[in-house]
Parts: structure tokens; C-alpha cells; sequence
């Protein structure tokens, strides 16, 4: 059974122009120790999936589909069950490092906080744990006792981490964890958060919009457009050998240095990502899409076996021709 | 560091732009305690002496990480922020004299195209306010404003540039809200372009386009583009050379394959290292975060930080003492590629060394 489960997931904001579908009808499956890399551009519902897991999102947001952690119904749970499962068996490390921490408190007493609110130890013990906290993301434990503004931004991220760490969670949601930190620094909080997950065998959803910053650290992953999963699969094939179009444009966006054919020549898309309001007929990507045919705009393509579990959303996909040619036969629909 | 950067012989043109031995400091926080006691504040050195030059229809990136000086740079060079010491010279003359003219040929594309825009103008007008501002009427062959707004947003990807006279920023995706800004930039008709982190706000998918039509601009219109970058891989696709900083220095210069792929200065390597790639966190990081610009280290300033120092290597070479207690400029190590390091000016080849280094203050 996998740790977390998420299946036909929809998630409709609303706003005062009517609703916003942010996910529409997304599967997730995270196994024990494994760390799944969810990657997308701003507005295509990942950190909405953030929310939705922990059901932190706001209220009146409607939320469709199953979420089972450790095949417990996320959605089903009461008030009371749900504030034990966030921080014990899922915790969350945000990406404003520099706002997430109470600038009055020392960074000590918050780490602690989280221990005793979920009565993971007494007082004397939380304490001795916290130090050693510090000491696992590579603080100093004298740093117990400084206040956020003391810390430099990477410090701040690393408090965050050893946060997230305090009550033994089996899964940890890194929500656009290193994006605000300097270069040399997202790199040493990347290693810490590998590190960490290897040691001690944490699963991990790691959402960030930079894809190379995903290949150094999962094992699998899933790339989003306009609300759906459009290619999940094994990290290095996605990344390397990207079926779908899209995931193309973005691992391209991403050059490596010293490969000629990105030499003097960057490449991108044109146009921009949908509004969720506004979405396009077809396959979602049609009208960006540099592969782009004639059943695009007609075929809403879903995930085709690509390679083992590996999938892509396109009709380009080898697997897709069944799908095609129905298409093209008079009197049957799609 | 003067006469570093300069090889009479190769360059026939006189640069466009040059700036020697660059100084910008800021008073350093201080403590009222202190302030009240009379103390004075620690001069923070954010800019340390940079020189460089850019010739038309060159693109230098200026990269480092935050705190470095890169973007202090830029502004000083945008003359945004005055010089303590040292020289900005744009085609030959001082840039403090004729200030005004200055800024209609250089003009500079900030890094949030949404705090750039007003809100309430409309696009055309937000294009339009540079021309007002330096009292433009008509082009140079008679344009009317209207022709030189048009012709400008056109340039910059906005086509046809009609339709989007009348929206308001908010209308615009944050690609397009860049477009704009440049399309304001390029309406002034500048030679050079100061971009500072022209795409890290934008998203993956647009970035690319923007980048294209910065390298479009220049091979189009000739100018030349100072791109303020902590994205090696973003100099990698656009700049001819680049310029690697590092606590108000460049440590490193030179075009772009040799920098990038064949780097000289231990701090140059250690960005390339942390550049995203499968497997590359088995690669050997820095550790800690560069120091503060109040307090810069004797000797060369990376060698705190340095691995080479760390690992024996710079002993090895005889150059320890020199790392710890020998300020450093840059030295023309391979042809047209410069660095301060006197490991590498070493191991690189004592008899390559075109210009010495020389001991500073």
C-alpha cells in the first residue's frame, strides 16, 4: 500500500467570477521512502495539491476525489484527527523560510512548540531534542536560543527543516523549499534534504517550478499544466528523454552549461499558460505546443502508457495511435 | 585593477562603455549605543574596485551571488548610485557630465515587470512616458509619437502593437508585462541596455522567448547588453562574455564557452558546481554564505571559502602564504580570459600572465 494515495483529485477555488478549477481530476501515489517531484510553471495547481493534502486550503474551496494517507480518508477526517495527523505524520516545509517564523519567539522555543503541542515528549525532553534537531540540519546547537532575525536566510530554511522533522513524520510536503535562497545555499539545503530523506527513509513531495533543481533529488516524477498531470514516470527519463512537449519546453528552460545546442540559443514557448477560467479545447497545450497536429484541439488526451510507469498526456505517444484512429473513423468519438 | 583589462593590440574600437576601478560604498548599520558613544558606522565596500568594458552589440553577463555588487554595479553604471572612487566612461566621455543625454542612450529593464509598470497607465502611455520625459516629439525621420510607441512595442514582441494600446499592466501576462518594459526601453532608440535579472520573475516556459528577443535586439539594433545575472546557465544562452563577482569584485572574466567551461578561478568552479544536475549533489558545495561587506579578509577575499586553500592544494603550490596575505587583481591568464587567483596563476603558467597582479592600498 502506498504511504499516500490521491485519486481523481478536482479542487475548485471560488472567487467572486464563479469557480476556479486549480486541479482537475489529478492521481498521486507516494510509497514509503520515496520522494516524488512535482513540477510546474505558477497556476498550474501544484501548491494547491500542497493544500489540498492537509486540507489547508480555504474555506468554501471545493474539494473532490480521495486523498488516503496511509489509506486513512484525508478528506473524511474530524477536526480533531486531522490536527494529530498534520506535523505527526505529515509536515510541511514552506517556501518564505523568512516569514514562516515567529520573529519575536527564539528559534529554540518554536521547534519545541511543535513537539509539545503534539505531546510527542515532556518538557525537559523536548528540549534535548530540539538541540539535536539543530545539530541534524547542520545548525550549531547555541543557535537554540537566537531569534529569526539573527539567522541568515539558509539558517531560517534550515530551522524550517528541523521544524518539519520534530514529530517523526513519514512524509514530508517541500513546497518550493530552496526558491528564495542564493545559489550556494540552495544547493547545501538540497543536499541536507536528500541527506535527511536517505537516513531516515522519509517520503517526500517535493513541488518546485525549477526542474533541474528535481533531478538532483527524486526518484520519480510528475510535471502538471493547467490543473492535470501531463507525464510522470521514472526522475531521469522524464527529465532526459520528456515525452510530452511541455515537459520538453521546461527541461530546456534549464540549460546545461557547456551543451552546445543551448549555446547563444535559449529557447521557450510561446504565448503563456491558460487562465484555469479560460482553459483551451483539446489537449490544454494545443495552442503552445510546437508538435501540435490537427486532432490536438479536438482529442482531450489522457496519461498513455509511455514505458513502465511512465505515462504522458499526448497523442504523439506511441501508445496513443488506438485513440487517433478511432477518432478518424466516422460514427465513433473519441 | 586599471590596466588590467585592456589589450591594445586585439582592440581597435575604444569600447563603449568602460568603468575602472569602481567603488560604491554604504554606511554600515550601527548600534544607537555605539552611534551615541560617537562611533562611526563600518563602511560597507559593496562595490571594490571593478573594472570593465562592453563593446557595441556585446553581451556581458555580470554574475555572483546576492551580495555580491553585482546589481550596485549596475546601478552605479546606470548612474543611479554615485561612485566613491574610480571612472565610469561611456563613449570615451565621464557619464556625470551630460547626465541626461546619458540616460536616453542607456536604459535599464529591472527584474519585476510588475513593480516596474504603473498600474494606472495604460501600456501605451507607459511606453510613451520616456519619450515625454526627455521631450521627444517626433522621431528622428518624423515619426509621430504615436509611430515611435508602436514601432517600439512591435520590436519588443507586442504585435500587432495597436491592440494592446489601451490595456492596463494587469490585463498582461507577466511575459507580456516584460515585453512592455523593454518595448519603454527600446522607444528611447538607447546603444546599451542594463538588464538586471531580466527573466528570474518570469516563468520557466517564457523565459526563453524574453531571452531570445534580448538576443534579437542586439543583433537587430547593434546594442549592447549588461544582463545582471546570478544564472550562470542564463549566461551560458546569451552572453558573449562573462563577468564572475564576487564581495564587490570580479574575480573572473572572459567569453563565455572559455569561462564556463574552462574556469580558472576556484570560486567560478564552485558556482558551475551548484548549478542543478542529476547527480550534482555528490559535487563538493561551499560551505557557509559569503561574508559581510563591512568586514572583507585580507589576502585574497575568497580564501576563507577557498577549497583549494582547504584542501592543501594552494600549500601545495607554494601560494598559501600569497592566498591569506596578498590582495589580488585580475591577470590575464589564457587570451582574453582573467582572473585573480594566484593558484591559477600559477598552475595556468607564470609565463601566460600577461599583466601582473598589483598589491592593493
Amino acid at each position: 500500500m502506498s504511504l499516500l494515495s490521491v485519486h481523481d483529485l478536482f479542487v475548485n477555488y471560488r472567487t467572486q467570477g464563479g469557480p476556479v478549477p486549480a486541479v482537475r481530476g489529478v492521481d498521486i501515489e507516494i510509497g514509503t521512502g520515496e520522494v516524488l517531484g512535482l513540477a510546474g510553471e505558477s497556476g498550474c495547481g501544484k501548491s494547491t495539491i500542497a493544500g489540498a493534502l492537509l486540507r489547508l486550503l480555504p474555506t468554501g474551496t471545493e474539494v473532490t476525489g480521495s486523498i488516503l494517507l496511509n489509506g486513512e480518508d484525508v478528506l473524511g477526517m474530524r477536526p480533531g484527527r486531522l490536527r494529530a495527523v498534520r506535523w505527526t505524520e505529515t509536515s510541511i516545509v514552506f517556501q518564505g523560510a523568512m516569514h514562516a517564523l515567529n520573529p519575536v519567539q527564539r528559534v529554540g522555543e518554536q521547534i519545541e512548540e511543535a513537539i509539545l503541542i503534539h505531546h510527542q515528549a515532556g518538557e525537559r525532553e523536548a528540549h534535548v531534542r530540539v538541540g539535536g534537531l539543530l545539530e541534524q540540519v547542520g545548525l550549531p546547537p547555541r543557535r537554540i536560543k537566537d531569534y529569526p532575525h539573527e539567522l541568515s536566510g539558509g539558517q531560517k530554511q534550515r530551522v524550517m527543516i528541523a521544524m518539519a522533522l520534530a514529530c517523526n513524520p513519514s512524509l514530508i510536503i517541500a513546497d518550493e523549499p530552496t526558491t528564495a535562497l542564493d545559489v550556494m545555499v540552495q544547493a547545501q539545503v538540497l543536499k541536507l534534504l536528500k541527506e535527511l530523506q536517505r537516513d531516515l527513509g522519509l517520503a517526500m513531495l517535493f513541488i518546485t517550478h525549477d526542474l533541474s533543481v528535481l533531478i538532483e533529488v527524486c526518484d520519480r516524477l510528475a510535471i502538471m499544466y493547467a490543473g492535470r498531470i501531463v507525464e510522470e514516470g521514472p526522475a531521469q527519463s522524464v527529465f532526459y528523454e520528456s515525452a510530452h512537449p511541455y515537459t520538453r519546453a521546461l527541461a530546456d528552460a534549464f540549460p546545461a552549461i557547456g551543451e552546445g545546442r543551448f549555446r547563444k540559443a535559449p529557447s521557450g514557448l510561446p504565448g503563456d499558460p491558460p487562465y484555469p477560467q479560460d482553459l483551451p479545447g483539446g489537449c490544454t497545450f494545443h495552442p503552445r505546443c510546437p508538435l501540435a497536429f490537427e486532432a490536438c484541439p479536438h482529442i482531450d488526451p489522457r496519461l498513455f502508457d509511455v514505458g513502465p510507469g511512465w505515462r504522458a498526456a499526448c497523442l504523439l505517444v506511441d501508445s496513443a495511435k488506438p485513440v487517433l484512429e478511432a477518432a478518424r473513423t466516422p460514427g465513433s468519438g473519441p | 585593477m586599471p590596466p588590467t583589462e585592456q589589450a591594445p593590440d586585439r582592440e581597435v574600437a575604444p569600447p563603449l562603455l568602460e568603468v575602472r576601478d569602481l567603488k560604491v560604498t554604504f554606511a554600515g548599520r550601527i548600534g544607537l549605543g555605539a552611534g551615541l558613544l560617537g562611533r562611526k558606522a563600518t563602511q560597507s565596500r559593496a562595490v571594490d574596485g571593478v573594472s570593465l568594458q562592453l563593446r557595441r552589440g556585446e553581451v556581458l553577463a555580470l554574475a555572483g551571488e546576492s551580495g555580491c555588487g553585482k546589481t550596485t554595479t549596475a546601478r552605479a553604471i546606470m548612474g543611479l548610485e554615485p561612485p566613491k572612487e574610480g571612472q565610469i566612461l561611456f563613449e570615451g566621455r565621464k557619464i556625470s557630465k551630460g547626465l541626461r543625454a546619458y540616460r536616453r542612450k542607456v536604459q535599464m529593464v529591472f527584474q519585476d515587470p510588475t513593480g516596474a509598470l504603473n498600474p494606472r497607465q495604460t501600456i501605451y502611455e507607459s511606453v510613451a512616458e520616456g519619450l515625454r520625459i526627455h521631450r521627444i516629439h517626433h522621431g528622428p525621420n518624423g515619426e509621430t509619437e504615436q509611430q515611435l510607441v508602436a514601432r517600439a512595442l512591435s520590436r519588443a514582441g507586442m504585435r500587432p502593437p495597436e491592440r494592446f494600446f489601451l490595456n492596463y499592466p494587469h490585463e498582461l501576462s507577466g511575459g507580456q508585462r516584460q515585453r512592455v518594459v523593454i518595448a519603454g526601453a527600446l522607444v528611447l532608440d538607447p546603444v546599451m541596455l542594463v538588464a538586471d535579472e531580466p527573466v528570474s520573475n518570469l516563468d520557466a516556459s517564457v523565459r526563453g522567448e524574453i531571452l531570445r528577443l534580448l538576443l534579437q535586439i542586439r543583433d537587430d539594433l547593434g546594442l549592447a547588453i549588461l544582463v545582471v545575472t546570478h544564472d550562470l546557465g542564463l549566461a551560458w544562452t546569451i552572453a558573449d562574455r562573462v563577468a564572475v563577482m564576487y564581495l564587490g569584485r570580479i574575480v573572473e572574466i572572459g567569453p563565455a564557452e572559455d569561462v564556463l567551461t574552462r574556469p580558472l578561478h576556484p570560486y567560478t568552479k564552485a558556482l558551475l558546481n551548484v548549478v542543478p544536475e542529476a547527480g550534482g549533489l555528490d559535487r563538493p558545495i561551499l560551505t557557509g554564505e559569503p561574508p559581510d561587506p563591512t568586514r572583507i579578509p585580507p589576502g585574497c577575499r575568497f580564501h576563507p571559502r577557498c577549497p583549494e586553500v582547504a584542501t592543501g592544494a594552494a600549500r601545495a603550490a607554494g601560494v598559501e602564504d600569497r592566498c591569506r596575505g596578498e590582495d589580488l587583481g585580475l591577470m590575464e591568464l589564457r587570451p582574453g580570459h582573467f582572473a585573480a587567483c594566484h593558484l591559477a596563476a600559477v598552475t595556468v603558467g607564470e609565463g601566460q600572465a600577461i599583466s601582473s597582479s598589483q598589491p592593493k592600498r
